[in-house]
């Protein structure tokens, strides 16, 4: 396993992320390691759509900070130049209706055939599930980061969810500090070893089954 | 009759105990805060809240909740106030998860006239069961009933004496829905202006919607809530 500290990681995974997209395309990016993916964009005809109503997000400057312009996970954004608001219907209509181009989520768990777990753990309250469900099934594509494993060790990357599913559609790619995953048909296939990692150490910690 | 109004007590006489209300905001983005704390000092209960959130711990809808004045949540992220999970989890409130998206067009779809619609979202979820599935094009949809309400207290950026609106920034998210799902509809602002003032292009929300304006009294700054 990797010595990097949690942080570290997340950038790692967001770096590469950002790697994957190419403009022009409008990307929603969720809460957790997504939204570090901002930090390692730099094409000028990506656009970051925002579920709470906002097309064309960007960073803040501390002294521009406008407590009501907010992203998703309620954070301080920015406003691009060309953008948009809208309310909330119009802002999910784009998401549902297959007209934001990619969507990068977290999750929990993702099975082997790209399904993924990523609003509500068995035993607690359901509390809460904001636009995932929807990004889930509107999103063109879907990009999944998350640490490979759990912190107990075990296996994020299961032969079935055990937590809730947040759609029956599979996701598209799986990005962990470990490896990059495709989903093909229904089945994940490994398409990149991480800087460092080996093949056995990706076989040891994944659960699911996957081609090589 | 103007509707125009200074005092948040008589902006909000129309809400009963029992009463359905939608409340505007993402957190306490576009939340009424000054209606949010005028409710919090009327006598109401058994209140069914439609918002995307409950507020925060003791903070806007937060401060509702707890004076055990909701009888039930409709939302989709009541994770952002931890008190809601320990209410939920005694017993002392009824909570309806919805899908973000789902939340906002089944207010679109209730302020326009609508019964309900299918979607895709929540299909083959725990949060699809026991809703009608449909296939339509070889695609499996859920329906969702459509929502009204008897009161929705919302906020905007400014109004005119008429009762057009205009917003600002991300604080529109879900108010402009909620205007037009409601029997009554209460909200404040940062500023009132005369009739031919906003620009007709910019208005979102027309006056035939909005049945009581009011200036804000709380605001959301940097610093937090403040009163103005």
């Amino acid at each position: 396993m990797t010595k990097t500290s949690k942080t570290d990681m997340q950038h790692v995974i967001a770096k590469r992320v950002a790697q994957e997209l190419e403009g022009p395309c409008v990307v929603n990016l969720g809460i957790g390691i997504p939204t570090l993916v901002a930090e390692y964009l730099d094409a000028e005809d990506i656009y970051l759509h925002t579920e709470n109503g906002l097309l064309g997000v960007t960073d803040v400057e501390a002294e521009e900070i406008d407590p009501n312009l907010v992203n998703a996970g309620k954070l301080p954004v920015g406003e691009a130049i060309g953008a948009s608001y809208f309310n909330s219907s119009d802002s999910f209509a784009m998401i549902r209706g297959g007209h934001v181009d990619v969507a990068i989520l977290g999750a929990l768990q993702v099975d082997q055939t790209g399904v993924i777990a990523n609003w509500a753990v068995p035993g607690k309250n359901i509390m809460g599930v904001g636009g995932a469900m929807d990004l889930l099934v509107g999103a063109k594509k879907v990009f999944v980061t998350m640490s490979h494993t759990s912190k107990d060790g075990s296996s994020k990357l299961l032969k079935e969810c055990t937590y809730p599913i947040t759609s029956t559609r599979s996701v598209d790619m799986i990005f962990t500090e470990l490896a990059v995953f495709e989903v093909v048909d229904k089945q994940l296939k490994l398409v990149e070893l991480m800087p460092g990692v080996t093949i056995e150490e990706v076989r040891e910690k994944t659960e699911a089954n996957f081609a090589e | 009759m103007s509707k125009i109004t200074n005092s948040i007590q008589d902006a909000l006489s129309c809400v009963e105990s029992g009463n359905t209300v939608l409340v505007g905001g993402f957190g306490l983005v576009g939340a009424p805060l000054s209606l949010i704390e005028g409710l919090t000092e009327k006598d109401v209960k058994d209140l069914t809240i439609v918002s995307n959130n409950l507020g925060e711990s003791g903070k806007g809808l937060g401060i509702l909740l707890n004076q055990n004045k909701i009888k039930k949540g409709i939302g989709s992220y009541f994770t952002s106030n931890r008190d809601v999970g320990d209410k939920y989890q005694k017993g002392e409130i009824e909570l309806e998860l919805l899908p973000q998206g789902t939340l906002a067009e089944s207010l679109r779809a209730g302020g326009a006239g609508l019964g309900g619609y299918y979607t895709t979202t929540g299909a083959g979820t725990d949060l699809g069961k026991g809703k009608e599935e449909r296939e339509i094009d070889g695609v499996t949809y859920i329906f969702e009933k459509a929502i009204r309400a008897d009161v929705a207290l919302i906020r905007a950026h400014k109004a005119d004496t008429l009762g057009n609106l205009v917003y600002y920034k991300t604080a529109r998210n879900f108010n402009p829905l909620m205007a037009t799902a409601a029997k009554k509809v209460i909200v404040e602002v940062d500023e009132i202006v005369q009739p031919g003032e906003l620009n007709p292009e910019e208005i979102v929300t027309p006056f035939l919607y909005v049945d009581v304006i009011i200036e804000a009294q709380q605001v959301l700054t940097k610093e937090g809530v403040v009163n103005r």
